[in-house]
């Protein structure tokens, strides 16, 4: 896979950096190469938040994504900006419970998913990102979901790996869209 | 041996791979986009048993840095473009009591305070002086984060090595990234001896005296020749570039860091349209590689360069003066903190191939 690149972006405090940072760390375990850029500016939570994602087997040119193979969306604005960065035949995946319009373009996929309401349901909202990792993963194989969870073992101090599981539960959730 | 790949943000990485180089001074002033060199050196400092100072001003903080510098320790200081404007005078002072120091410029766009997102157009003022008088510095510009790391490595050899101040040239983009790096298990260091260091007399029958004033001019022309002496001698030697898929190119792009990243996916999808685009990536910015520029020109397949950058057009004068007028030089630039879409500079590729555009930039 030559330069595989994902937008993931919503609003500040809904974990948007951080899905995108677990997906590069995914990736990278495969032994890939990865980016991760996230917009900066004078922004507070509320604020809008999206950082671009690039996957590649061979060295990556440009970290700076403008024509997307996934975006993620988790709010409304989000969704009517980044899909004019979507490639012709790439995939949209969307919130749901939060964003009630559907992109306009005809030549994307998108998978509508209730990711909030499937994070309320297994008690963190930062779950939400999570399940449309899954999701991701699943429709396009950029990484595996065996790749993701060792990730988690690698990155997060041993006192957290009790929260592993239910990020793979999340995972899971969200990988069920995929079929 | 090379550890493990770990993702990490450009600016952490410039401190980790300071305090890797044996730099165990850093004086700065927080700024967006660096303030994470500051905020990991804070953390870190304290732990490797270093000096950390939140100075009350650039001023103050490179005035810290000649200090340390002057008593022959390895120092850094980083800031973004307004912070180091007002850093010019101590770089210039640094300069003319030859002192070796680290200085990080994560550009924003400007002028005056200007914006927070990436830019170059700082390209003037780290090669061509900045401060007053007659001085270099040398000017390195990475493209990762992999090279980030190891070029401060190399800026602190190079400091030292020359007594001047080595200037890392990034923006936005590279300071905000995260990318994998690979630590080395040892690092580089080369470790100079200091005998002119002003750090007591220790037995000594006379002390060291640090300073970049010689009012007779005669005693301050030969300080100036000595100096252009060292300039020559880092010119000849430690020039460095990087020179992507030039054999058989007809269009050479010239570009550093953020843009050169960007121009190489441009340099893929042109080969897709049966175009061939090579690409001269300038790694130091001074001291420039005119020759490989020339050499370029000088190529019979070559037809014309193209100088991408986010400013109004900087380092093309360099590139100018490389191709000394044997090629057309054609220029695409972005401004404000915008960064251009891979498609335009395609489409100036195409316009270029096609005979389609006249010499000249985008303004």
């Amino acid at each position: 896979m030559i330069d595989f690149s994902v937008i993931f972006a919503g609003f500040g405090g809904q974990g948007i950096l951080s899905a995108g940072k677990m997906a590069a760390e995914a990736a990278l375990y495969e032994g890939k190469e990865v980016s991760w850029f996230p917009s900066y500016g004078p922004e507070m939570r509320g604020g809008t938040a999206n950082c671009s994602v690039v996957f590649s087997d061979e060295p990556i040119g440009s970290p700076v994504v403008n024509d997307a193979d996934v975006v993620i969306c988790l709010n409304q604005p989000s969704m009517e900006k980044f899909e004019k960065q979507l490639k012709p035949g790439a995939l949209m995946i969307l919130d749901s419970s939060l964003i009630k319009t559907r992109p306009t373009r005809t030549d994307i996929k998108v998978i509508a998913m209730e990711a909030s309401d499937i994070a309320s349901e297994l008690g963190k909202m930062m779950f939400a990102p999570i399940t449309m990792l899954g999701c991701m993963a699943t429709a396009t194989g950029c990484f595996t979901r065996d790749s993701f969870e060792k990730s988690l073992y690698e990155i997060l101090p041993e006192r957290k790996h009790n929260l592993i599981p239910i990020n793979m539960e999340a995972f899971d959730r969200g990988a069920a869209f995929a079929k | 041996m090379a550890q493990k790949r770990v993702l990490m943000k450009g600016n952490e990485v410039i401190a980790e791979a300071a305090i890797r180089a044996g730099c165990r001074n850093y004086f700065g002033y927080p700024i967006t986009p660096q303030t994470e060199v500051m905020h990991y050196m804070a953390k870190k400092m304290v732990q490797v048993g270093g000096n950390f100072v939140q100075a009350e001003s650039e001023v103050a903080a490179i005035n810290m840095v000649y200090g340390a510098a002057a008593a022959g320790f390895r120092v850094m200081t980083s800031s973004s473009s307004p912070g180091i404007s007002l850093k010019q005078e101590g770089i210039s002072y640094i300069a003319g009591a030859e002192l070796p120091a680290v200085v990080v410029n994560i550009v924003r766009a400007g002028p005056g305070l200007g914006g927070i997102q990436p830019a170059q157009g700082d390209y003037f003022q780290a090669t061509k002086g900045g401060g007053h008088g007659d001085y270099r510095n040398i000017v390195i510009a990475p493209a990762s984060v992999q090279e980030l790391y190891e070029l401060v490595v190399e800026a602190f050899n190079l400091a030292d090595k020359y007594r001047m101040t080595c200037m890392i040239v990034g923006d936005g983009t590279l300071g905000q990234m995260m990318e994998p790096v690979a630590f080395r298990d040892e690092e580089p260091v080369e470790t100079i001896a200091k005998p002119w260091a002003a750090c007591g007399r220790k037995g000594d029958s006379f002390h060291h005296t640090v300073t970049s004033i010689y009012i007779d001019p005669d005693v301050l022309e030969k300080k100036n020749l000595e100096l252009q002496d060292k300039y020559k001698i880092v010119e000849a030697n430690e020039v460095r570039y990087e020179a992507i898929n030039m054999e058989d190119a007809e269009i050479v792009i010239t570009a550093f860091s953020t843009c050169s990243r960007i121009s190489r996916n441009v340099i893929r999808q042109a080969a897709e349209l049966g175009i061939k685009v090579g690409m001269i990536r300038p790694i130091t910015l001074w001291p420039f590689p005119y020759k490989a520029i020339s050499e370029a020109a000088d190529m019979p397949s070559v037809k014309a360069f193209l100088d991408v950058e986010l400013n109004a057009g900087q380092m093309i004068e360099d590139v100018r003066l490389g191709v000394n007028g044997k090629k057309p030089v054609y220029f695409h630039g972005r401004l404000g903190g915008n960064l251009p879409m891979q498609k335009e500079i395609l489409d100036k590729i195409v316009a270029i191939h096609e005979g389609k555009i006249t010499e000249g930039g985008n303004f």
